[in-house]
């Protein structure tokens, strides 16, 4: 992003543009020749696809939006209409909803990358903050994208989360008529549910820019943890990561192609296709399979204002994460007992996505209740103490030692198996 | 020395204790009783030919379904977003337009239009641009005609349901006789496929019930098929052409995937990482 071009083209056309806004070489430097670690491994093309998918997720959600209609009584039958009578509408509609639950899939491997790697680091603490703000963007979209069809779920999911905020003392019962624009969820609800729906992606765009902006200061962590040291660490994104990042975008389309095509109902709920209908109650109310883990920390609280605040609170720490991890060692490869408790974090995260599926009582509830005090006590207790107590195993001197280390067959890493050390996979 | 196996230890235990805590962990949601688990039916296991990512719908089969639709089901479900039209687009039960034609004007119910010049509305036969006419004018009659039930509208039932068609065949044919022990509601049926094993709809089903011209068995369980299959085709009418664009897309992703794989190899063959 700097402010004068520092190469000379000799084009007199590309030169002219060029020394009047330098965009062509900031695309040079920032997405052809930006030194790029030569040891990222494939948990590193998740950035790629992230872009991609919101890109398809506003391509097709522009074209949905010429034949949707946010109307209480006609929104069920126009995506109806856009599935039978629009020109390939029903592959236009299952990968937008298809879309935003892979954006998902993507969104948590890329998150679960930055904490296996220790990406969150200094001199990385913005990037990661803006990606949680990235990840906060995509859930508010998602929710208002699933109350558009106006289905069951659509009408019910809408009513329970937009009822928590009366957990709020004295202006609860005000904020949410607010956010209603009503005494229930109605018209108005669809109506700016829409608009916030159509708006917020772009606003996403905006934070996707920043977030890459952030990236491109201090340049990519990568799988060994040590900051780049000279050039021989490096080689250039292009061809080295666009070819490779092209390769892992087709793998990861291939799964999405055959959900869109072969089970493009399976990750939604039934219930959805059934037109919303404020007299009766689904028997169990679920939110999207994205939500769920969140969910089971809201149900796990007793008290209605507490679960709300539990659920925020398990996205507001990772906000402070930076600074609740103690360790300078980034890179779990070398934090033998970070990288146990990494995979703990993991099954938990898992297992509260199961039981946010279930109804909440009995054993679910229980068992919510120990992962959800297990999430935090992970952020709030083993990383600050873990940084003080656990002994790492000595860094190696640059990424291209590293490199060596990996290849000349032994060394500490060697042992510790595919499942735990993903970096040497690819 | 004794520095030393204090030490050794301390590893121990802060090794064992990840173990341990995940083992916590996972006893405590294993530990989950199964008590929670509603008591629900095992679904029939019927064959469809759709089934399977290169199922297509069998027209016969969609064409008898239609039948039963018209002559049982036409008569309490509406079915408002299919058009007489549909019954001759690829990849649906394959009528030619002038069979539609006459199936639109055949179907039981006149088609409400107007107002006419004078303002008035009038009832004139279907024509294959009309949408499948309701049985009743609205909820309240549909309702009020069936013990305060109300008949679902079939246009997406199919995937209004887990496992849509074979609920809806374990559905038609699973009507039994109740439990002595349970207490059924005034003109209920018991079935134990419907939630709470009470249906308000009587067993719309029995065998010769419709006229089949084709050499298909005039049974219950073939007739309860044939309406399965066509719903599930009202309810995803570009099944075929879907699996059909998938197929050819998941070849194009393989093919392109495979050439990107070289690439790949070849360019970073030189580059240690
Ligand atoms: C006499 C009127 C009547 C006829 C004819 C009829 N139904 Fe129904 N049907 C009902 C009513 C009423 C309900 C609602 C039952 C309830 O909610 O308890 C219903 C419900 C259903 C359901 C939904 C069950 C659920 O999960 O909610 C299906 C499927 C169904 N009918 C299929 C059929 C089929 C297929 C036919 C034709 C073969 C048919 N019905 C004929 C009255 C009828
Ligand atoms: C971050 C990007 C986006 C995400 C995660 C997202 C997510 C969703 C989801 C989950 C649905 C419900 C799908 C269903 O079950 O039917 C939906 C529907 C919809 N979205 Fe989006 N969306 C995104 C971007 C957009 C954009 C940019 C537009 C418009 C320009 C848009 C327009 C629509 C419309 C019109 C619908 C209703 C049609 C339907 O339900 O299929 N979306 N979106």
């Amino acid at each position: 992003m700097s402010g004068h071009s520092t190469i000379h083209y000799k084009n007199p056309v590309v030169r002219w543009i060029d020394t009047r806004l330098p965009i062509i070489s900031t695309m040079q430097v920032n997405a052809m020749d930006f030194p790029t670690p030569k040891n990222l491994n494939y948990f590193w093309t998740f950035g790629g696809i992230l872009t991609l998918f919101l890109g398809i997720q506003i391509v097709t959600g522009l074209i949905l939006a010429m034949h949707y209609t946010a109307h209480v009584s006609l929104a069920f039958n126009s995506v109806e209409h856009i599935m039978r009578d629009v020109n390939y509408g029903w592959l236009l509609r299952y990968m937008h909803a298809n879309g935003a639950s892979f954006f998902f899939i993507a969104v948590y491997i890329h998150i679960f990358r930055g904490l296996y790697y220790g990406s969150y680091k200094q001199p990385r603490e913005l990037l990661w903050m803006i990606g949680v703000v990235i990840l906060l963007l995509m859930m508010a979209t998602a929710f208002m994208g699933y109350v558009l069809p106006w289905g069951q779920m659509s009408f019910w999911g809408a009513t329970v989360i937009t009822n928590l905020f009366s957990a709020i003392p004295l202006v609860g019962t005000a904020i949410v008529e607010w956010l209603w624009g009503g005494f229930a969820v109605g018209n108005p609800t669809l109506n700016r549910f829409y608009s916030l729906h159509y708006l917020l992606p772009f606003v996403l765009a905006a934070v996707v820019f920043l977030h890459i902006w952030a990236l491109h200061v201090p340049g990519n962590n990568n799988p060994s943890g040590v900051e780049v040291k000279s050039d021989k660490d490096t080689i250039p994104f292009h061809p080295y990561y666009t070819v490779k990042d092209f390769f892992a975008i087709i793998v990861f389309l291939f799964f999405y192609a055959a959900f869109v095509f072969y089970l493009p109902n399976t990750l939604g709920h039934t219930d959805n296709y059934i037109p919303a209908n404020p007299l009766v109650t689904p028997a169990h109310i679920v939110p999207e399979w994205y939500f769920l883990p969140f969910y089971a920390i809201l149900r796990a609280v007793p008290d209605k204002l507490g679960g709300v605040i539990a659920m925020f609170a398990a996205i507001a720490v990772l906000f402070v994460l930076p600074w609740l991890d103690t360790s300078k060692v980034k890179s779990a490869t070398f934090r033998p007992l970070y990288r146990q408790f990494f995979w703990i974090l993991v099954i938990t995260c898992i297992g509260l996505g199961y039981l946010g599926a279930k109804p909440p009582e009995g054993g679910y509830v229980i068992a919510s209740r120990i992962l959800t005090i297990y999430y935090f006590a992970h952020f709030l207790v083993i990383l600050p103490l873990l940084g003080i107590f656990e002994r790492t195993k000595p860094l190696p001197a640059s990424i291209s030692e590293s490199v060596l280390a990996k290849h000349g067959g032994g060394g500490a890493t060697a042992a510790a198996g595919a499942a735990s050390a993903p970096e040497n996979r690819g | 020395m004794t520095m030393r196996s204090a030490k050794t230890k301390a590893m121990i235990l802060t090794r064992i204790a990840p173990v341990a805590l995940t083992a916590a962990i996972a006893a405590g949601a294993l530990a989950v009783p199964a008590q929670a688990a509603e008591e629900t039916h095992a679904l029939k296991s019927v064959h469809f030919s759709f089934d399977g990512p290169f199922g297509t719908f069998d027209r016969g089969q969609l064409q008898r379904g239609y039948k039963v639709y018209v002559e049982v089901c036409s008569s309490c479900h509406s079915m408002d977003l299919l058009a007489f039209r549909n019954l001759s687009e690829e990849g649906g039960p394959d009528f030619t337009p002038e069979q539609v034609r006459v199936l639109a004007a055949d179907f039981p119910r006149e088609v409400i239009d107007g107002p006419d010049d004078v303002g008035d509305m009038f009832e004139r036969p279907g024509k294959p641009s009309d949408n499948f006419p309701p049985p009743f004018p609205n909820q309240a009659a549909a309702r009020a005609s069936n013990n305060g039930a109300l008949p679902p509208d079939f246009s997406v039932l199919a995937k209004a349901r887990h496992a849509g068609p074979e609920y809806i065949y374990s559905l038609l044919t699973g009507y039994e006789d109740a439990p002595a022990h349970m207490e059924m509601r005034d003109g209920s049926y018991y079935n134990p496929y419907f939630p709470g094993g009470q249906i308000s709809m009587a067993p719309p089903l029995s065998d010769e019930l419709v006229e089949y011209t084709d050499d298909s068995p005039m049974t219950t369980e073939q007739y309860a098929k044939d309406i399965s299959a066509f719903l599930m085709w009202a309810a995803e009418p570009k099944m075929e052409e879907r699996k059909r664009i998938g197929f050819q897309v998941m070849v194009f992703l393989v093919v392109l995937g495979g050439l990107l794989y070289f690439t790949k190899q070849k360019l970073w063959r030189d580059v240690e990482h």
